[in-house]
């Protein structure tokens, strides 16, 4: 039926099959060609991105070298700039974050794929969607006025009392610090690891839990041979939320403490490269500190784009190998 | 055993969801007055609110989503429509690569690209950043939705004598136009929820202002600023604004859902 209304419409805006092509040549051609020039924008853009941070920060690579991504004093004072302890902070802070969001992420995504009813699984879905509809800033503020008191109150004592003997849980329980930072970012990559994951089991073919089902298996153990088939895709979720982790901004910044300090410690404060770069940008006072600022953006970009780049070969490998056994 | 594991996760998630929203409601809603959304900020004692915020992030987004959106329209629809070569492969994944590039790296890129060489932070500055934001976004969920129309369409179109452009733009499109609009309203609830890429482009600002050329204030900086501030009250003034913006982005992502499920 549509079809019909189509070709009206076709006819009625006065094409006719006799209508010679060339008188249409050259209008084909610009369109294709304003397409395409759009498409290359978002290459130039990347590429003037590489290209404006890298000139924009070359004071600071010419001066510190390499030994900026092992420097420990961050000094704007004296002039000193090493990134190492934000390095580190957002290493842990991200990992940290990993641990706990990975396997949730992957048990949400097998409970709405492969167990619960679709009448409860696809609102279900929904919400854990719109848990990354909420912006890093409310996650912040939610975390500094909630989160935080919760663990200073009921979770570190207790933490510190059992393993405090672990140099993870020495210190003062203030409630900011590495720890709840973790736990904000695991929060807010959930919904994406698991939106990824959920994704990937779609695409593993029927057959294969039909196969598995008809062979004797129970259905933990068909959900497993399904989980073994998806892992590289599994395993490209998890480091797209990597991703995510490591250029989170605002609400690690709120949360986090934002001293440049090496702590095994998760209870001590942390710092970011997100996060120096958001409190200190607008008050970098010489050359020789934005410039610093700007290499840990370009730092930034490098490491998420190389990380999500490895991320989406992985999922594609699963998707391309499904669409292969089809 | 496992099923109880899996789905404590779900409803585990589902009800941080809840909790966060309730509590923002909770706590957002005693100092949600007229006066709120309509005032300028003001020291602390006197009052004050986020009507200025609100305008100029209805500005930024504005203006984001008029470079932002027509360019991710373009763009999905080459990628559908004949990105199947290597180019096109390319373009895909630097797409979806930079969908994943931290927002505050935007900031910083605008930053050394405009804020640097005109001296000033500015309206403009800020609605680039967005821009650059938006853009990978809407083309990517353009692509999507174009590659939906069935090929049947665009093959009666072509029998019938239409060019390719003609075909895209008056078949193509407008069958797929549903969708794009939903694509492009999730980028503007995304980019209506972004801080870090305006802190050091719009920057902020304390009044109501239209010039372009001037430092905007932003729902999210205002948020933010307010909320690390030491005084109870503008706390309280941070629940009260989150709740004006989480209100409206959620009723954004409702709205699209509702449409999306209405078309399957």
């Amino acid at each position: 039926m549509p079809d019909e209304s189509y070709h009206n419409n076709l006819t009625a805006r006065g094409f006719s099959a006799g209508e010679s092509r060339r008188k249409f040549f050259s209008s084909d051609k610009i369109f294709r060609f304003s397409l395409t020039a759009c498409a290359v924008l978002i290459l130039l853009i990347v590429l003037a991105m590489l290209a404006v941070m890298t000139q924009s920060s070359w004071l600071s690579v010419k001066e510190f070298g390499f030994g900026f991504l092992f420097g420990r004093v961050w000094d704007p004072i004296k002039g000193e700039f090493g990134a190492l302890p934000f390095i580190y902070g957002t290493i842990v802070s991200s990992i940290l974050a990993l641990l706990i969001a990975a396997p949730i992420s992957v048990g949400v995504a097998i409970f709405l794929v492969e167990q619960a009813p679709k009448s409860i699984a696809r609102p279900m879905a929904f919400l854990v969607e719109l848990l990354a509809a909420i912006p890093s800033v409310v996650y912040g503020l939610w975390a500094i006025f909630v989160l935080a008191p919760l663990l200073r109150e009921y979770i570190q004592p207790p933490l510190q009392a059992s393993f405090g003997w672990l140099p993870f849980f020495k210190g003062t329980p203030t409630g900011i610090g590495m720890l709840t930072g973790g736990i904000i970012l695991a929060i807010m990559i959930t919904p994406i690891i698991t939106a990824v994951v959920r994704d990937i089991l779609e695409t593993v073919p029927v057959t294969q839990r039909e196969a598995a089902l008809a062979l004797g298996a129970t259905r933990w153990e068909t959900t497993k041979i399904v989980l073994a088939n998806a892992s590289s895709g599994i395993a490209g979720a998890i480091v797209l939320g990597l991703g995510r982790a490591i250029g989170e901004t605002m609400a690690i910044t709120m949360i986090i403490g934002n001293r440049p300090q090496i702590s095994a410690s998760l209870f001590e404060p942390g710092y970011t490269i997100a996060s120096v770069i958001a409190n200190e940008f607008t008050e970098a006072t010489g050359d020789l500190y934005l410039s610093a600022l700007i290499e840990m953006g370009l730092i930034l970009f490098l490491v998420t784009f190389i990380v999500n780049g490895l991320a989406k070969l992985l999922i594609l490998s699963v998707s391309r190998r499904t669409a292969q056994s089809h | 055993m496992m099923t109880t594991l899996t789905a404590l996760c779900a409803f585990g998630v589902v009800s941080i969801l809840l909790i966060v929203l309730v509590y923002i409601a909770y706590q957002g809603i005693s100092s949600l007055t007229l006066q709120f959304l309509i005032e300028t900020p003001k020291p602390v004692g006197e009052g004050g609110g986020i009507g200025n915020a609100i305008v100029g992030s209805l500005i930024l987004l504005g203006l984001a989503s008029l470079v932002g959106i027509p360019l991710g329209i373009a763009t999905g629809t080459y990628l559908a429509e004949m990105g199947d070569g290597w180019f096109g492969t390319i373009v895909r994944f630097v797409a979806d690569t930079m969908i994943g590039i931290p927002s505050i790296v935007f900031g910083v890129f605008v930053y050394a690209l405009v804020v640097l060489q005109q001296g000033y932070f500015s309206t403009l500055a800020g609605a680039i950043a967005l821009a650059l934001i938006m853009i990978p976004i809407v083309t990517r969920t353009t692509e999507e939705i174009v590659r939906l129309v069935p090929k049947s369409m665009r093959e009666g179109a072509l029998a019938l004598g239409a060019p390719q452009w003609r075909v895209t733009w008056d078949i193509v499109l407008p069958a797929a136009i549903t969708g794009i609009a939903t694509g492009a309203m999730l980028a503007i609830a995304r980019v209506l929820g972004e801080t870090a890429p305006l802190l050091f482009t719009a920057f902020g600002s304390r009044f109501y202002n239209i010039n372009l050329d001037e430092p905007m204030a932003s729902l999210t900086v205002q948020i933010y600023n307010y909320a690390i501030s030491p005084f109870e009250e503008w706390h309280a003034k941070a629940w009260a604004a989150t709740l004006v913006l989480i209100t409206l982005i959620l009723f954004i992502n409702i709205i699209v859902r509702f449409v999306t499920r209405k078309k399957h």
